[in-house]
């Protein structure tokens, strides 16, 4: 049977207080909320924090408030459940509730938060295995030891020798990111607010991730999201198409984040193109947001748009399908997602 | 600061250290349980080796396979990703409380009809998902089922026969409503 390993658990009142122990102790410490990542994590040894601290006594730290008009804010450990089926994202921020409803399933929706999902470890063949599989291939640069992660974040990491199994002759690890919220949220321009032991700030959802598999977070390790501003939906059409073998359950291997403003005369005259899945981080699609900018959204435009994404779209061999079959699954999904939107009345 | 349950406080300054054990209060099932834990433990573990509650299976522990589903609040959630600790004083049923004074559950009894289990190993967390959909949806359609029971596997892949006992179920409890 897998059990977790020995940690101290901590239940914080308030944010302040769950930041001081993690400045306080450390890589050692780490935080929970939904459990559906941290815990199989702990089980097979991937993470071995001494302590936890469990985020669920915290009072409205799940809250979600504001309007379509003035901008929604959600509580990081509002549930996918709660963030998907909550009215206002279905009607106005419809990409999000798409991708917050794609992640596993309905049971771990209820578990996992919107947090969490933005916080969600990369994942790589290699790296999400069991502490015998690892140990049998020599570990690998994101877990270099049986040691667990936490413990080793103090320490010089990527120079343990231990090299990353997808590019043997990598100096960097490829973890995917693997976050289906993520990619929307960037798409539609939302903001996040992390409190820390030496103060708050608001950063873009894009500004939290670094293209690096193992260093994957560019907040400080005493930093805690704590929640999401999306901005006024001003007539902004979303949708988000996701990749993967089952439909349920399954990591995406490709997700499609799309995000467009039209004039009245049908011109895009704001496009967002983000794909997550890739790579260690969402990666916003420049030409593909250039091309459509400007025009209508016709069959051309949204073949030219979609075509463009093959070649920045570059997989790594490290998740489920095979890679190139991945990579011209790209421009395929974008064209759905482009086609979904051009025939899609204005949801304001 | 303020930690749960803490025992033993001088030592860990409030915090739970896993060789102690700390004693939980658990609603289940309408009854209230006792049960010295260490704070390792998950819900899982604390149901079947703690409360021989062990009509709750124990099939992947990371979340990949349903059957070790039970509802908190009437909401389905894996109980090998809960810890016992975080969860006192709150509703949890399991499939042990789905029969009610020796009378089985409108869902139990249409699983049995239409010989919706083979193996039985994911049955119990598939009763529970579809109670936990019915109880709100009186009426749902057969992808609503679907999409309500796509976090319980079946590896016997008796699906059909698993919707339609939910649909059976559904038929009869608008009847008897009308």
């Amino acid at each position: 049977m897998l059990r977790l390993p020995k940690f101290q658990y901590l239940t914080p009142q308030n944010i302040n207080d769950a930041c001081k122990i993690l400045a306080d102790q450390g890589p050692a410490a780490m935080i929970v909320a939904g459990g559906t990542d941290i815990y199989p994590k702990m089980k097979r040894r991937q993470f071995l924090p001494k302590t936890l601290i469990g985020l669920r006594k915290i009072d409205d730290l799940d809250r979600i408030s504001g309007s379509a008009k003035s901008g929604l804010t959600l509580g990081a450990s509002a549930t996918l459940t709660e963030v998907s089926s909550h009215s206002v994202v279905q009607e106005s921020y419809a990409g999000l509730a798409k991708a917050a409803g794609a992640v596993s399933t309905p049971i771990l929706r209820n578990m996992g938060t919107i947090g969490g999902n933005l916080c969600l470890d990369t994942r790589c063949n290699y790296y999400d295995q069991t502490h015998h599989w690892r140990q049998a291939i020599g570990w690998c640069m994101k877990a270099p030891s049986g040691k667990g992660w936490p413990v080793l974040q103090d320490s010089k990491l990527n120079q343990s020798g231990v090299p990353c199994r997808v590019a043997p002759g990598s100096s960097r690890c490829w973890a995917v990111s693997s976050t289906d919220s993520a990619p929307m949220l960037i798409a539609l321009g939302a903001k996040l607010k992390l409190i820390g032991s030496k103060g708050e700030r608001v950063i873009s959802v894009k500004d939290l991730y670094n293209d690096d598999g193992m260093f994957y977070l560019s907040k400080a390790h005493d930093e805690i999201l704590t929640e999401i501003q999306l901005p006024p939906s001003d007539g902004i059409k979303s949708t988000y198409w996701k990749l993967r073998r089952r439909e349920s359950f399954d990591f995406p291997v490709l997700g499609v984040a799309v995000a467009l403003k039209q004039a009245k005369d049908g011109t895009v005259e704001h496009a967002k193109v983000v794909l997550g899945g890739i790579g260690s981080c969402p990666f916003e699609m420049a030409e593909a947001q250039n091309i459509l900018t400007g025009k209508r959204l016709t069959e051309n435009q949204i073949e030219a748009a979609s075509q463009s994404v093959f070649n920045p779209a570059r997989p790594l061999d490290n998740t489920d399908f095979h890679l190139f079959y991945r990579k011209r699954m790209a421009p395929v999904y974008l064209k759905r997602a482009l086609t979904e939107l051009a025939t899609m009345g204005s949801n304001v | 600061m303020f930690y749960t349950g803490a025992v033993g406080t001088a030592k860990t300054k409030g915090g739970l250290l896993e060789s102690q054990k700390t004693l939980i209060t658990l609603q289940i099932n309408g009854e209230r349980y006792e049960v010295a834990v260490t704070v390792n433990k998950t819900l899982l573990e604390i149901l079947r080796e703690d409360l021989d509650l062990t009509g709750t299976k124990h099939g992947c522990e990371v979340g990949e396979c349903g059957t070790c589903t039970v509802l908190i609040n009437d909401q389905p959630i894996l109980s090998c990703l809960t810890l016992g600790v975080e969860i006192q004083g709150q509703k949890i049923t399991t499939i042990e409380g789905l029969e009610q004074n020796g009378k089985l559950h409108p869902i139990q009894q249409a699983f049995i009809e239409l010989q919706a289990a083979q193996c039985g190993y994911c049955t119990p967390g598939m009763l529970l998902s579809s109670k936990a959909l019915l109880d709100e949806n009186k009426n749902p359609s057969q992808d609503e089922i679907k999409e309500a029971l796509s976090g319980n596997l079946c590896r016997c892949t008796g699906y059909w026969k698993i919707i339609e006992a939910v649909e059976l179920t559904a038929s009869r409890l608008g009847a008897s409503k009308e």
